[in-house]
């Protein structure tokens, strides 16, 4: 178990230090920062001066030096538009994107393994088919579609009269194929303030409505793929000879599917899903964009449109960061359900 | 009437180019602790006639006629509920791939425990005691921490032996085992088929033996079947087959044994292969092979050409074959002709 931490911080330590690489080519080469520190006005002299100060004329070693340094110790420099340190302005959007990709999560595991398992052990039922016929679909549209038509339907309404209006039956059918809205759309609401920086949409049924329709969207990039997955993995895992021997032992369907199908079939899933639910903290940009969730995603595109580079480069650091700890987390998982992984870093 | 007792079985697998034919009438009855040996090459539909006995074919096959009478159960038309209590409980099955046999994610004791639980209202604590007991006899060494052991961290030899353990976990009036051996080293086969052997004879269990070896048919078995292209084309006392086999495949089965080879030759063999079940020539499923009618010219006889007319009794022995069956004929009528002449 220590082996295999030692061995994972290993591997963390490498790819943080080829993310710094990168980061740190992006923050030398984008823009010269005298210019976003100062004014017009500011004559050369002056410039050139500040530009020996702050060390930029030394070789492109000895900056990286510094910024990896001062990186190690979570010190990005400040950030040009807030005047604050960067990793500050990152604390205070990190918590709604976390709770955001959180809530994603859960939606996608909580869907997918139910229904993944069920259009695999009924593969001709009409309700699978209808599953992998949405999946298919899901998979094709892009995420702000996706967020654009829930926010139409949910949040604004639609009310769709196809059916005489003046008959009871047609009214009827008018209102079931009409949506309410009303749902937010905007926003985080009033999250409710845990500690530091940290405010909570988990806390309260309004920060929860809140939640619902950023989350479903993020989701809806991630649950298709999920779904079919889990179910090719479970088909194929059906026909194994394992599970014939289960079925000659005069072992239960329900036992067969749900423990000796099912546990095999999350191997896969989990190794391929850790990576990317890492990889939708990096989606959120979008979906929060569209529903102008304050997280980081949000965040990050302002500080593009602005140039913030210290920002820039804090935000890539921290989200690589954050791929880096999911997948250690996947690893660890992937390792006590498989007893063929034995936690000291060497198969067994 | 024999414990188990299989008649006109058919199994076909709808497949989308059409409807594959894997058994066509399949008949043979099993005594109570006797051993039957099922031979025939790959594709013969041993394995298929295996999994129908528990009624353990797989979409897109189905037992299309027949039955299967157990104890003077019907197992084919039985539900999935009263079958599940007979699969693993009376009649259990061992697998040839011992790699693929055991669930690589479940420990040894969950799954011997899991069979017990699934036909005994028991605790624990017993099952495990019957567990133990099941993994002593099949002679593994420490079986206590083999029960928290996982499938990987066992050899190939190792894992069979606990499979024969859990195949007798219950008692079973038979085992089915699907050419158990074949995928283990040469050096552990004969020590596994021992096993099984001894195990079954000590606890009177009837054994199918599914295998390509004929030596150990031979050896194991009383009775045999022949199998070629989804039929049986010859049944009877291992003994007499081995000895005198009647049908022409049998013949060539026998031939081709190695020990049959005159030293310093090449080794017999069948020339040809089995064709395809999607696409079998017309009568006589054997004919484009038999050596027997095609030496002189190259033509298959007219009458081979033709379905076979069923079984004709040769001594103790089944054999579906036109020869046989002329030649049989034609003792008869001689044996009738000669008592005629000769009153
Ligand atoms: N799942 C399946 N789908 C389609 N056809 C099948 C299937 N399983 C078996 N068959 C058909 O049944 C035939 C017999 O297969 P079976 O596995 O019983 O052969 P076998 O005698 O056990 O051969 P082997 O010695 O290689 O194990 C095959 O040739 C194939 O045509
Ligand atoms: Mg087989």
């Amino acid at each position: 178990m220590i082996a295999f931490l030692v061995k994972r911080l290993f591997h963390a330590l490498l790819v943080m230090f080829v993310i710094s690489i990168i980061a740190f080519a992006i923050q030398d080469n984008l823009g010269d920062p005298i210019q976003q520190m100062v004014g017009q006005s500011v004559p050369e002299s002056e410039r050139a001066e500040l530009r020996e100060e702050l060390g930029l004329n030394d070789p492109f070693l000895v900056q990286y030096a510094r910024f990896a340094i001062n990186a190690a110790q979570f010190d990005f420099g400040y950030s040009y538009v807030f005047n604050q340190p960067t990793t500050e302005v990152i604390a205070r959007h990190l918590p709604a994107t976390l709770e955001l990709v959180a809530a994603a999560t859960f939606l996608i595991i909580t869907l997918s393994v139910p229904i993944g398992v069920y259009s695999a052990i009924k593969p001709r039922a009409w309700l699978s088919r209808f599953f992998m016929g949405i999946s298919i679909v899901g998979i094709s549209i892009p995420v702000f579609l996706t967020a654009i038509m829930l926010i139409q339907l949910f949040a604004i309404g639609v009310s769709w009269t196809p059916f005489p209006v003046d008959t009871a039956w047609g009214s009827w059918l008018n209102d079931l194929i009409s949506t309410e809205g009303g749902m937010p759309a905007y926003g985080r609401g009033n999250p409710v303030p845990v500690f530091g920086t940290w405010e909570t949409n988990f806390a309260s049924l309004e920060g929860l409505t809140y939640l619902v329709l950023p989350a479903v969207s993020l989701a809806s990039i991630m649950l298709p793929l999920f779904i079919r997955l889990i179910r090719a993995e479970m088909l194929e895992v059906m026909q194994s000879d394992y599970v014939k021997f289960a079925r000659a032992k005069g072992i239960s369907m329900r036992r067969i599917y749900f423990l000796h199908a099912l546990k095999n079939t999350m191997l896969p899933v989990i190794t391929v899903g850790g990576v990317q639910i890492g990889t939708l903290v990096a989606y959120t940009i979008l979906t929060e964009t569209v529903f102008q969730w304050p997280g980081m995603g949000l965040m990050f595109l302002d500080a593009i449109e602005r140039s913030d580079i210290p920002l820039i480069v804090t935000y890539l650091m921290i989200v690589g960061l954050i791929f880096v700890i999911t997948n250690t987390i996947v690893d660890l998982i992937y390792g006590l359900v498989n007893p063929t992984v034995k936690l000291t870093g060497k198969p067994a | 009437m024999a414990l188990l007792e299989v008649n006109h079985l058919d199994v076909r697998f709808a497949l989308r180019l059409g409807e594959v034919h894997a058994l066509r009438d399949v008949n043979f009855t099993l005594e109570r602790g006797e051993r039957l040996g099922i031979v025939g090459e790959s594709g013969a539909g041993k394995s298929v006639a295996a999994f129908s006995l528990l009624n353990l074919i797989a979409k897109p096959g189905f037992i299309a006629g027949g039955e299967v009478r157990f104890d003077g159960q019907q197992l084919n038309s039985m539900s999935e509920r009263a079958l599940r209590k007979v699969r693993g409980n009376r009649i259990s099955m061992i697998f040839q791939d011992p790699m693929m046999t055991l669930n690589p994610v479940l420990s040894i004791g969950e799954q011997m425990l899991e069979c017990l639980k699934a036909h005994r209202r028991i605790s624990s604590k017993e099952a495990r005691a019957i567990a133990l007991d099941k993994l002593y006899q099949v002679q593994i060494p420490s079986p206590e921490t083999r029960l928290d052991q996982y499938p990987h961290e066992l050899s190939g030899g190792m894992r069979q032996r606990i499979i024969i353990a859990i195949a007798l976990l219950l008692d079973p009036d038979i085992i089915i085992a699907d050419e158990p051996t074949t995928a283990l080293d040469v050096t552990i086969q004969a020590e596994i088929m021992a096993l099984l052997l001894e195990l079954c004879e000590k606890h009177n269990v009837g054994l199918i033996l599914i295998t390509h070896d004929l030596g150990v048919v031979s050896q194991v078995t009383q009775r045999m079947l022949v199998m070629y292209a989804g039929r049986v084309i010859e049944q009877g006392p291992t003994r007499e087959i081995i000895n005198d086999p009647q049908h022409p495949y049998t013949q060539g089965l026998i031939n081709a044994l190695p020990q049959m080879a005159t030293p310093g030759e090449k080794l017999n063999q069948i020339r040809g292969s089995m064709p395809s079940l999607s696409n079998l020539p017309s009568g006589c499923a054997f004919h484009p092979r038999c050596d027997f009618i095609n030496r002189a010219d190259g033509q298959p006889r007219p009458a081979c050409t033709q379905q076979v007319p069923g079984f004709v009794e040769s001594g103790n022995c089944q054999v579906a074959c036109h020869m046989v069956a002329e030649l049989i004929d034609k003792e008869a009528t001689d044996e009738a002709r000669l008592k005629e002449t000769n009153p």
